[in-house]
C-alpha cells in the first residue's frame, strides 16, 4: 500500500503500519494458534491426515465467507449465498456425471459464469428496485434454492475425478493440504489484483460512505452490481467445492449463508461496510471449525457445542469492539 | 448573450427548477469570466443551493442553458460535472472515512504530486498520505478536499461554504490560494456567508433573490451594502434602524426574576464558539443565524442530545447537565425540531403521538391511564385545532398538522420551556399564523420559548427580542421593535454600523477555540 520501502528503517515502519491496520487479523491468527495448541493437547495424534480432512471440510464455507465479505465490504449483504452454492453444486454435478475430464473443465467454467450471472441478477434487483438488499437477497435465496431442487431433488449426479483430485491429499509436505493451496491460489488470483485496482477502491468507498463515494465520482449503481456479481462468482466456487468434496451435487443449501455471516463478523469485516478484508474471514472459518473439533474431542454434547460456538462469536466480537473503543478514548 | 458569450468560462442563463408546486429557481443566470473569483450570494430560500446542486450534477434543471467553455453542460452526477469542467468542494468533506488519503486521491484520479503541492501551499505540508481519513481532524479534511480539487485544475472550481469550519490561520491560507487563481484561465465560484471574505477575495458577485438573479455587483469597497440591498429587495429601502443595544431588554426586566435558562459560554466542536444568553419565563426569544453558524449545536445541547465541550447551563438558577433528552425533558426543556420525522412516530395515531411523552414521563410501565390520557389529549387537540380526519396515521396528515402534533404532545403535559428549531419550515401560511399565536399564548401563560427561525419576518410576528449568532458567537441582541428584516439580515452577516477594522471582524468570525488549531498533527 505504502511506497516501496527504500531502507531498513522504512521497511520496519511499513511492516509496523501494516500490523497496525491489520490488528484484527493478527489477533485472529493468535486465536488460531491457541486453538491449534488446544487441539494437540486434547488429541496428541492430531496430524496431517486430520488437517487434510479439516481443509477439505472448510473449503465450501471458506468460499462462502469470501463471497459474503466482498458484498458486505461494499455496504450490502447477500442472504442467498447458500442457495447460490446449492445451485452451482447441482448444476455441476448433473452436467459432469459420466462425462470426461475435458467436458468437466467446460462445466466448471460454465458454472462460474452461471455464478456471475446469478450474482448480477441479485445486484441488479437491489439497484433497480431499491428494495432493501436484505429483502431482495432473502427472496432470491428461495428462488435459487427452488431452482436447485428443480435441477436435482436429491443428492446425486457426479464430479469429474480431476475435480475431486485437486483438493484431496497433500502437496509436497504432508502438512500442506491441497485444498488449502487451491483456496489460497484462487482467492489470491481474484482478490489481490481487485483490491489493488480502482474497482476495489470503489467497493470500499461505497461501503464506507455512499454519499462521499458519489461525490468522489463513484458510479454507485454499477459498482453495487459488480459487488453482487463477485459474490455470485465466489458462491459458485463454493458450490463447486461442495460437489468436489462430496462427489455429488448438494441441492439443499444447509446453513452456509448464516455461517458466512458469522465468519465475516468474526473475521473483522464491519457489517456497516467499508472495513475488513478476505483473509480475516478465512482464518475465522478455520477457527470456528477448530472450536467444533476441540469441543468434539473434549466430549461435549454436540448441542452444547453449537451454543458454545455462538457464545465464542459474541465474546470475541465484543472484546474486539471494547479494545477499539479504548483505543479511540486513549 | 450575443458575441460576448465566448468570453465567458461559465454561462448559465434562465435556469429554472420546480419541485412540485414549489418554485426553487424561477430564472437564474450566472456568468463567470475566466480568471475571476465570483461570489454567489442569496438569503435563505433564494435558490442558491438549488443552483449549486444543478451545477454539481445533483439535480437536473427544468429548463435553461448552461455552457462551460461554450460547450453545453448537463450533469447527472458529480462525476459528470467534473467531466464537464466543474469540480466542487462541499460543506462537508467528500472523503471516504475508511480509506487513507492516498486511496482517496486515487479514487478521484487526482494527481498525487500536484495535490501535495497544494497541501503545502494551504498550510499542511507534512500530511502523511497513508493516514486514514477517519483519524484526521475536520479542518484537515476540508484542506485535503480543496487541495485535490485544485490539483485536478478544473475550468470552474466551486467552493460551497468551504471556510465555515476552518480556524483563522487556515482560512487565511485558503483565501490567499484562491486569490492566486485570478488571472489564470480558470475561475472560482465562491459561496460564503462571510461578507468580509467576499470582499477579500472576489471580483464580482451574483445575487439571487426568490429564484431570480437580481444583480451582478463588482466587489469594491462599500459593495457590501449593495449586495445586502439586492438580497433584501424592496424592504431594504426602508432605512436601517439604529444600532442594536444589547442588554436593553434585560435591563427593563425586574431584577428578581430567575431566568428559565442561563447559558454561559457554551461551546461545542468547531461550530459553537462561546454563547451566553438568558431566557426568561413569559418571553419568546428569537434566534437569528445564517445556516451553520452553530445554532444546530446550541439546540442539540439545550435539548440534551449533545453535551457541551465548555461553558455551563443553568436551568431555573441551578446548574444542569443533560446526558440524554429525557434529562432535558425532566428539567422542563422540550424540543420541537424542524424535521417532523425526527419527532413523530409516523405510522402511529395522533393520539398515541401526543400521549407518548407524558406516558413515558410518569415512568409507569403498567397499564395506561386511558381516561386521564384522553382528557389531556383532547384538550391539546382542541388548543391546537388539529385536523383529526386522518388521525389514525400521522404520516397522512399535512406538514402543518404534523407540526401541530409535535407541539401538542408537549402542550398536553404543560410547557415550561419550549425549544423550537425552525418549526414553520415548509408549512402553509395559515398554520404558521396559528403556531405564532400558540407560542405567544404559551408565553402569556408563563412559559419560556426559544425560537430559531430561518424566516426573518417571523421574529417580529412572534418574538419579544432576538439574539443573532454568527460564527458560533452572539453578535447582537435586538429588541423586537427594531427587528425588521433588513436589520436582522445585516446583523446575521455581522455587518455593524460601528466602524470596525475588517481584520477584527474576520478574526472574531473565524476564531475557534478547540484543538483544531493543531491541524495536520495526526492524533
Amino acid at each position: 500500500m505504502a511506497a516501496v520501502p527504500r531502507d531498513r528503517g522504512e521497511m520496519v515502519e511499513s511492516v509496523r503500519s501494516w500490523a497496525r491496520r491489520n490488528v484484527w487479523t493478527l489477533g485472529l491468527l493468535g486465536l488460531l494458534v491457541a486453538f491449534s495448541a488446544i487441539t494437540r493437547l486434547l488429541q496428541p495424534n492430531y496430524g496431517p491426515a486430520a488437517i487434510q480432512g479439516l481443509a477439505i471440510a472448510i473449503l465450501p464455507i471458506a468460499f462462502a465467507a469470501v463471497a459474503q465479505a466482498i458484498v458486505v465490504i461494499s455496504g450490502g449483504i447477500d442472504l442467498s449465498v447458500g442457495s447460490m452454492m446449492a445451485l452451482a453444486s447441482v448444476t455441476s454435478a448433473v452436467l459432469m456425471k459420466g462425462q470426461g475430464d475435458l467436458f468437466g473443465v467446460f462445466v466448471v467454467i460454465g458454472v462460474l459464469l452461471l455464478g456471475l450471472v446469478v450474482g448480477a441478477i441479485n445486484g441488479a434487483l437491489v439497484v433497480v428496485t431499491k428494495v432493501p438488499d436484505i429483502v431482495v437477497t432473502l427472496a432470491m435465496s428461495f428462488v435459487w434454492a427452488g431452482t436447485a431442487l428443480l435441477i436435482l431433488n436429491t443428492p446425486g449426479g457426479g464430479a469429474a475425478p480431476w475435480l475431486m483430485a485437486i483438493i484431496s491429499g497433500p502437496l509436497g509436505s504432508p502438512w500442506l493440504p491441497k485444498a488449502m493451496v487451491v483456496l489460497a491460489v484462487l482467492v489470491a488470483v481474484v482478490w489481490l489484483p481487485l483490491r489493488r485496482s480502482t474497482l476495489g477502491l470503489t467497493l470500499y468507498a461505497l461501503g464506507s460512505s455512499p454519499l462521499a463515494a458519489f461525490r468522489s465520482g463513484v458510479a454507485v449503481g454499477p459498482t453495487k452490481i459488480i459487488a453482487y456479481t463477485l459474490t455470485g462468482f465466489f458462491s459458485a466456487l463454493g458450490g463447486l467445492a461442495l460437489t468436489a468434496t462430496g462427489g455429488v451435487g448438494a441441492p439443499v443449501p444447509g446453513s452456509y449463508t448464516l455461517q458466512s455471516v458469522a465468519a465475516i463478523v468474526l473475521g473483522g469485516v464491519s457489517l456497516a461496510g467499508g472495513r475488513g478484508g478476505v483473509l480475516g474471514p478465512i482464518i475465522a472459518v478455520i477457527v470456528l471449525a477448530l472450536v467444533r473439533t476441540d469441543l468434539f474431542f473434549a466430549g461435549v454434547d454436540p448441542n452444547w457445542s453449537t451454543a458454545i460456538q455462538g457464545a465464542i462469536l459474541i465474546g470475541v466480537v465484543m472484546f474486539g469492539s471494547l479494545v477499539a473503543m479504548r483505543k479511540v478514548r486513549a | 448573450m450575443t458575441d460576448g458569450a465566448s468570453e465567458l468560462l461559465l454561462n448559465a442563463t434562465d435556469v429554472a427548477k420546480h419541485y412540485g408546486a414549489v418554485v426553487a429557481l424561477r430564472s437564474a443566470s450566472l456568468a463567470v469570466r475566466p480568471g475571476e473569483v465570483h461570489a454567489l450570494m442569496g438569503a435563505n430560500g433564494a435558490g442558491k443551493s438549488t443552483l449549486v446542486k444543478i451545477l454539481t450534477g445533483g439535480v437536473r434543471p427544468d429548463h435553461g442553458t448552461i455552457l462551460v467553455r461554450d460547450k453545453p453542460f448537463a450533469a447527472h452526477s458529480p462525476a459528470d460535472a467534473r467531466r464537464g469542467g466543474i469540480v466542487s468542494v462541499y460543506q462537508e468533506p467528500a472523503l471516504i472515512p475508511d480509506l487513507d488519503v492516498r486511496s482517496n486521491l486515487r479514487l478521484t484520479q487526482s494527481p498525487i504530486e500536484a495535490t501535495r503541492h497544494w497541501l503545502a501551499e494551504l498550510g499542511i505540508p507534512d500530511l502523511d498520505l497513508t493516514d486514514v481519513v477517519r483519524d484526521l481532524p475536520l479542518a484537515s479534511l476540508r484542506i485535503i478536499d480543496l487541495a485535490r480539487a485544485l490539483a485536478i485544475e478544473p475550468a470552474v472550481l466551486m467552493l460551497d461554504e468551504m471556510t465555515a469550519a476552518l480556524p483563522a490561520n487556515l482560512t487565511e491560507r485558503v483565501l490567499e490560494v484562491i486569490g492566486r487563481q485570478k488571472g489564470t484561465d480558470r475561475s472560482v465560484i465562491f459561496i460564503s456567508h462571510r461578507l468580509i471574505e467576499i470582499a477579500a477575495v472576489c471580483d464580482r458577485a451574483t445575487v439571487l433573490r426568490e429564484g431570480v438573479t437580481v444583480g451582478v455587483v463588482d466587489v469594491t469597497e462599500g459593495s457590501d451594502e449593495r449586495i445586502v440591498g439586492l438580497m433584501l429587495g424592496d424592504i431594504a429601502r426602508t432605512p436601517p434602524s439604529s444600532a442594536a443595544t444589547p442588554g436593553a431588554a434585560r435591563a427593563a426586566r425586574a431584577a428578581d426574576v430567575t431566568p428559565r435558562i442561563s447559558a454561559r459560554n457554551l461551546s461545542h466542536g468547531t461550530k459553537l464558539g462561546d454563547v451566553s444568553f438568558e431566557l426568561y419565563p413569559g418571553e419568546v426569544l428569537g434566534v437569528v443565524a445564517l445556516e451553520g453558524q452553530g445554532q444546530d449545536e446550541l439546540f442539540d445541547i439545550l435539548s440534551g442530545s449533545e453535551r457541551p465541550d465548555g461553558g455551563e447551563l443553568l436551568v431555573d438558577g441551578a446548574a444542569a447537565s443533560f446526558r440524554h433528552p429525557a434529562d432535558a425533558i425532566r428539567a422542563g426543556l422540550v424540543y420541537v425540531p424542524a424535521d417532523r420525522a425526527e419527532a413523530l412516530l409516523m405510522q402511529r395515531s395522533v393520539r398515541e403521538n401526543i400521549a407518548l411523552p407524558f406516558t413515558t414521563r410518569f415512568g409507569a410501565w403498567g397499564p395506561i391511564d386511558v381516561r386521564g390520557e384522553r382528557r389531556k389529549v383532547d384538550k391539546a387537540i382542541g388548543t391546537l385545532q388539529i385536523d383529526t380526519r386522518a388521525a389514525s396515521e400521522v404520516r397522512r396528515l399535512s406538514g402543518g398538522n404534523q407540526q401541530k402534533v409535535t407541539i401538542a404532545r408537549w402542550v398536553a403535559g404543560g410547557v415550561r420551556t419550549m425549544l423550537c428549531f425552525d418549526p414553520t419550515r415548509g408549512i402553509d401560511i395559515g398554520t404558521k399564523q396559528q403556531i405564532y399565536q400558540l407560542l405567544r399564548d404559551l408565553a402569556a401563560e408563563g412559559a419560556a420559548v426559544l425560537l430559531y427561525t430561518s424566516e426573518l419576518k417571523e421574529i417580529q410576528l412572534a418574538c419579544d427580542r432576538a439574539i443573532v449568532i454568527f460564527g458560533g458567537r452572539i453578535v447582537a441582541e435586538i429588541a423586537v421593535a427594531d427587528a425588521d428584516e433588513a436589520t436582522l439580515l445585516r446583523a446575521a452577516y455581522d455587518l455593524r454600523p460601528e466602524e470596525l477594522m475588517p481584520e477584527e471582524v474576520a478574526s472574531a468570525a473565524v476564531a475557534v477555540e478547540s484543538a483544531e488549531s493543531a491541524v495536520g498533527d495526526p492524533t
